[in-house]
């Protein structure tokens, strides 16, 4: 209720300062939209915020970590439940190789220290979807450690430069997933499925080096990529098979780091970056009155977009950690499973893939973040590779701005493009041969998008797009501009520079398509400055 | 002798779910405590703790990721008090125990 109060007091604050005429339906969508962000912005200024990430990803198995029942998403309650999984006694664990290989190739590619010998534990707690009163993880003696992930941070809409992040990891670990429990408002009780008990997940386990929502949700997009890239995780957020823990605090610069509360249960990307921007907002407000912040689990509120406290009590969990006695020590090496062979095994990552593109053709970090985060860069290359010595500019403002902006109206994705990279290189071909102009070329796109089962060229032709291109031809129509232009060449002439684009626009419609107006724009140039000799 | 405080002992019953502070429970506590605090009289710094005689002999065997278990579903709820259609049913969020107090 605290938090409500809260909210409710900025809410009336800000209705004070509104004018009177003002309606009160109206203040909601302002609200929302600029009112909050700028609020956020302005007391965000003079604190420091840290993010540390916990991530559960659900490992790509057919089978359990340690039970030979199924991993499978959606089936009868407590169809895929063995013995061992709800606990009975006399079962023992045995452990799936799947699962070890997949971890192991995971902490390869995020850059871990792998230890070659690592050990389970139990960790303690009483829940009633965990059947065995304990989860069997690894908390001492991980598969890995200090890792890190690079990657970059950029909404085209916040920053207007991209720029580079790392998040080290300090430690990966494999361990079981719980089951399920739903609630139920009538019956007052829990509904409990042990479909999921069981199933193996790797903990990721952040250091606290990110310091907003934006940063957290750049971090974990790239680790979606290369999960995906790796095949050991599918990341479907909202199938439960990837979970993010926020850990959040924050203080002023200079001091150490504040108490941290922990948001626990985000299952989408909007989910996270709300929750996290959210609880700085709030942990600021409270300390600035002079309150404390509570080490505390808060969850989540997408309807009310808030956090909200999940335990009575501030008392830490003792989870009276033991080695699992029904385990022994995982060596790698006995086992025949050598890091050595797996780190071969990495497919191209995304930031090599960004790395690559802006070295080997020039572009800007963030033309690379559109190519590669954007799953665009298969398209390009094969563009690329389709025709020589293709304008890589052209390529990519026709591919990212046109293409892309006709798929997303059509709610397509790239890899359901009707136009074959090969078409797409020709009609750059033609821009760059300067056989079309640049918006034939944009009309071009889009007819071929439309299905025209036409060859580039025909369209070019029986269109009447081919552009004309004679120099003298263009001379005279230059001449055609001034002399029709009389006073707004004598202002040109006498140093007003910016009249030059009027006549300039002018020169477009009287070129029709048929010159390149790169040359258009240099002969007029050329003819004005000329007669001023 | 080793006398455990109140507040310890409400703590082991929550993380436990036994009730034993009656003064016959909290003495055995004591007694167990007090026994095993004889390892301390051993110096063991230099040594390495064992956590499984089996390790020096065995290496810990891996399964293939076959699925061959599970589909039970009426022996898996066949123990349970209470269910309801194919689900357990427990009661709301952890029971907290009550203060001693």
């Amino acid at each position: 209720m605290i938090n409500c109060g809260v909210i409710m007091n900025s809410f009336c604050k800000q209705r004070r300062n509104l004018p009177f005429w003002m309606p009160i339906t109206g203040i909601r969508a302002i609200f929302t939209k600029s009112l909050d962000l700028a609020c956020a912005q302005e007391k965000r200024k003079n604190w420091e915020s840290v993010v540390g990430l916990e991530v559960h990803a659900q490992i790509k198995t057919s089978s359990k970590l340690f039970s030979g029942s199924a991993n499978k998403f959606a089936s009868p309650a407590n169809s895929l439940v063995s013995l061992f999984d709800c606990a009975i006694p006399g079962t023992l664990p045995v452990l799936n190789k799947k699962a070890v290989e997949a971890a192991l190739l995971t902490a390869l590619a995020l850059n871990c220290n792998v230890n070659l010998v690592s050990e389970f534990d139990r960790k303690h707690y009483f829940y009633a979807d965990m059947p065995a009163g304990y989860q069997i993880t690894q908390q001492r003696l991980p598969l890995a450690s200090d890792g890190y992930l690079d990657f970059a941070v950029f909404s085209s809409a916040v920053h207007k430069a991209a720029y580079k992040k790392q998040s080290k990891i300090k430690q990966l670990q494999l361990e079981q997933d719980s089951g399920k429990s739903l609630h139920e408002e009538s019956c007052s009780g829990s509904l409990i499925d042990l479909n999921r008990a069981g199933v193996g997940l790797m903990e990721l386990v952040f250091e606290p080096d990110l310091k907003d929502g934006e940063e957290a949700v750049a971090c974990v997009s790239e680790l979606i990529r290369i999960l995906e890239a790796l095949e050991t995780c599918d990341c479907k957020m909202e199938e439960g098979s990837l979970r993010v823990d926020a850990n959040i605090s924050v203080n002023k610069p200079g001091e150490t780091f504040g108490t941290r509360t922990e948001v626990k249960n985000l299952n989408s990307l909007r989910a996270l970056a709300r929750s996290i921007d959210y609880e700085i907002v709030r942990q600021i407000e409270v300390l600035e009155k002079g309150g404390k912040i509570t080490n505390e689990t808060r969850g989540y509120d997408p309807q009310q977009k808030i956090t909200l406290s999940m335990r009575d009590k501030e008392e830490k969990q003792d989870y009276r950690y033991m080695p699992e006695p029904n385990l022994l020590p995982l060596s790698l090496l006995q086992l025949k499973l050598d890091p050595s062979d797996f780190r071969v095994r990495i497919p191209v990552l995304p930031e090599q893939e960004r790395t690559m593109l802006m070295e080997k053709y020039q572009l800007s970090l963030e033309t690379a973040i559109q190519l590669v985060n954007g799953r665009n860069i298969d398209y390009f290359l094969n563009v690329m590779d389709a025709l020589p010595n293709l304008p890589v500019k052209k390529v990519c403002s026709l591919l990212l701005t046109d293409l892309l902006g006709l798929l997303h109206k059509d709610e397509k994705t790239i890899q359901e493009c009707q136009i074959n990279p090969r078409q797409f290189a020709k009609i750059v071909e033609l821009v760059k041969n300067k056989k079309i102009s640049h918006s034939a070329s944009q009309n071009l796109l889009l007819l071929l998008y439309r299905g025209d089962l036409r060859h580039p060229e025909q369209v070019v032709e029986e269109e009447g797009w081919t552009m004309i291109n004679d120099p003298k031809q263009l001379e005279v129509i230059c001449k055609q501009i001034i002399s029709e232009n009389p006073k707004s060449v004598a202002a040109f002439r006498a140093g007003k520079a910016k009249i030059f684009k009027s006549l300039a626009a002018q020169l477009k419609k009287e070129c029709n398509d048929k010159y390149d107006m790169g040359d258009a724009t240099q002969t007029l140039k050329r003819l004005l400055e000329e007669k001023n000799l | 002798s080793v006398k455990i405080d109140s507040k310890t002992i409400e703590h082991l019953e929550r993380l436990s779910l036994v009730d034993f502070a009656n003064r016959e429970g909290i003495r055995r506590l004591e007694e167990a405590i007090q026994f095993a605090n004889q390892i301390h009289s051993v110096d063991t710094s230099a040594v390495k703790p064992l956590i499984n005689v089996l390790y020096e002999e065995y290496i810990q065997s891996l399964r293939e990721d076959c699925v061959t278990e599970g589909d039970i579903r009426e022996e898996i709820l066949s123990n349970a008090t209470v269910t309801e259609e194919e689900y357990f049913f427990a009661p709301p969020g952890n029971i907290p125990l009550p203060d001693k107090d």
